[in-house]
């Protein structure tokens, strides 16, 4: 699987059908002290699309994944997840909102003094009233698609980087959760396991339609996302011909200094006159 | 190193004690929501409660020993000597016992609910635990807190009798007291507003163990440096605040029970 480059010939996509979001964002802002991390900060993501956020460090990307996910909440503005409003649900009334979500965390997050199979069981666990052998199957199941069956029994610190990168993401869509959001899932990996790990979103997109938030510095990762499907009879990413680029559910946000400076389609994002942008991506 | 202002310092002590007061209310509020964590409960009193009984009888069996030791003097001087098991006992079953437990306790167990839940803290995993659903202070703080309490319970009463144990053992061998005149004196000495203070005081020190290792465990910041230093504080904040609540619930009982 090759990083494709940004092509600049692109067919015209069809506009897009209105659909109910997954995500809202409505003029957030939010402060740390002093500092101002976000501006004012609106965007939608439609139902069963995947949007790559980018920007550079500081900008306040993983704040608007913990705000997505009511771990943080904004000074101002309204944020909307699933239809639910939560910024104005208490924190007992967000844990169970959180169950229909999935993170996948920059380092992980993954319980240090549980094996993998507790820490994907997590969730199944907590649910009680599972049996036994049903989460053991849908542990393995979820092990499965991130092809790592084989290592139940280890604990975090036994695994690779990449490993644990694959096991938060097997815990994460152990219970099928409706959004997904993903904090930098290939950083500071290798390019082979990078692409394991972009395959695992793809895969995840286009066979259960899940909706995502993607957090990430690697352009290339982001590209791939917006110009390959995953195709389920080899098991493996397929590159689309550039016509059909639209067909992916794919978009991008760009954030600079707390502000929305982009947020379109790979199509718009090719045509785009801002200087910043372009110096950006190129 | 950056100055604070009084004000601002003001504001952040009050904040600390309000966030303080929360997490040790929604501790026990969460006994009368469900999910319990029961097993976790389980878990917990077993490292907290057999994990402190060796420190907690050391502790015990010596402080009652050097009591007798301490005091034998003076009681010879006045004739008294015989009245040692009483005074071991009073002192152990009153004071000793439940403080020291307490403070061997908060050594042990608050640094390490601190360092425990500040690792966690600074790797995200309270955090992950919030987004997979799970409350953090039901699941982590609870079963800690209830899990002292009960422990320290028990632990101060074996550390009342293994006190009995060691001025028994100075009484008789070192003192050439008679072993049955020293335990009947020591046994009838006792009232009821004796023990009620002694099983009361573990009940509360329990408390302050557990709420203030979690405190400074969950409101960790500053990655390992900063786990070190809530360690620390932990262990400082819970034996003082021992100290404190017991001169003051000392002061208290005395009074409400008319007690001598």
């Amino acid at each position: 699987m090759s990083a494709p480059t940004l092509p600049s010939d692109y067919v015209a996509c069809p506009p897009d059908q209105p659909s109910t979001s997954a995500v809202v964002f409505d003029d957030v802002h939010l402060s740390f002290e002093e500092n101002e991390v976000l501006r004012g900060v609106s965007f939608r993501l439609p139902f069963g699309e995947t949007k790559a956020l980018f920007g550079v460090a500081g900008t306040g990307k993983s704040t608007i994944l913990k705000l997505a996910l009511g771990l943080l909440q904004p000074d101002s503005g309204r944020i909307t997840v699933l239809g639910n409003e939560v910024t104005r649900m208490r924190e007992l009334d967000l844990f169970p909102m959180r169950a229909h979500l999935g993170m996948v965390f920059q380092e992980s997050a993954l319980f240090d003094s549980l094996t993998v199979r507790e820490n994907v069981a997590f969730r199944l666990i907590e649910e009680k009233g599972i049996y036994d052998d049903e989460i053991d199957r849908r542990v393995r199941e979820a092990l499965r698609f991130v092809e790592l069956e084989h290592k139940l029994d280890l604990f975090p610190s036994e695994l690779s980087g990449g490993m644990r990168r694959r096991v938060a993401i097997a815990r994460a869509i152990i219970t099928q959760p409706e959004l997904l959001l993903y904090d930098s899932p290939t950083a500071g990996l290798d390019p082979v396991t990078s692409n394991t790990i972009v395959e695992l979103i793809v895969k995840q997109r286009d066979v259960y339609k899940t909706s995502s938030l993607l957090v990430t510095h690697r352009l290339q990762d982001a590209f791939t996302m917006a110009t390959h499907q995953f195709d389920l009879q080899t098991n493996q990413l397929r590159a689309l011909p550039r016509g059909q680029y639209c067909d992916v559910p794919m978009s991008f946000l760009i954030l600079r200094d707390g502000k929305v400076i982009f947020d379109g389609d790979v199509r718009e994002l090719a045509q785009t006159r801002d200087e910043y942008i372009r110096e950006y991506i190129s | 190193m950056e100055l604070t202002s009084p004000t601002e310092f003001a504001k952040r002590k009050v904040q600390a004690v309000q966030d303080y007061t929360l997490l040790a209310a929604q501790s026990v509020a969460n006994l009368f929501r469900k999910p319990l964590y029961f097993a976790d409960m389980v878990q917990q009193a077993d490292l907290i409660g057999v994990g402190s009984l060796p420190i907690v009888v050391l502790t015990g069996f010596f402080t009652g020993g050097v009591l007798a030791l301490q005091t034998s003097n003076t009681l010879q001087r006045f004739g008294s000597i015989t009245l040692i098991g009483q005074l071991v006992s009073t002192s152990m079953v009153r004071e000793l016992g439940p403080v020291l437990t307490g403070l061997m306790v908060a050594g042990r167990n608050s640094s390490g609910m601190a360092s425990e839940l500040g690792s966690m803290v600074v790797t995200e995993q309270i955090d992950a635990m919030r987004a997979l659903g799970t409350d953090p202070i039901k699941k982590l703080v609870t079963p800690r807190v209830t899990a002292t309490v009960f422990m320290l319970f028990f632990l101060s009463i074996i550390s009342d009798l293994v006190g009995l144990a060691g001025g028994l053992m100075v009484a008789k061998l070192f003192l050439s007291l008679d072993a049955r005149q020293y335990w009947a004196n020591a046994w009838q000495v006792l009232v009821f507003q004796d023990v009620f203070m002694g099983l009361l005081k573990p009940l509360l020190f329990g408390f302050i163990i557990a709420t203030i290792g979690c405190y400074y465990g969950i409101t960790a910041r500053g990655g390992t440096q900063g786990v070190g230093r809530a360690t620390t504080q932990a262990v400082v904040a819970a034996s003082v605040l021992i100290l404190v609540t017991d001169f003051f619930v000392t002061k208290l009982l005395i009074s409400v029970l008319s007690y001598k």
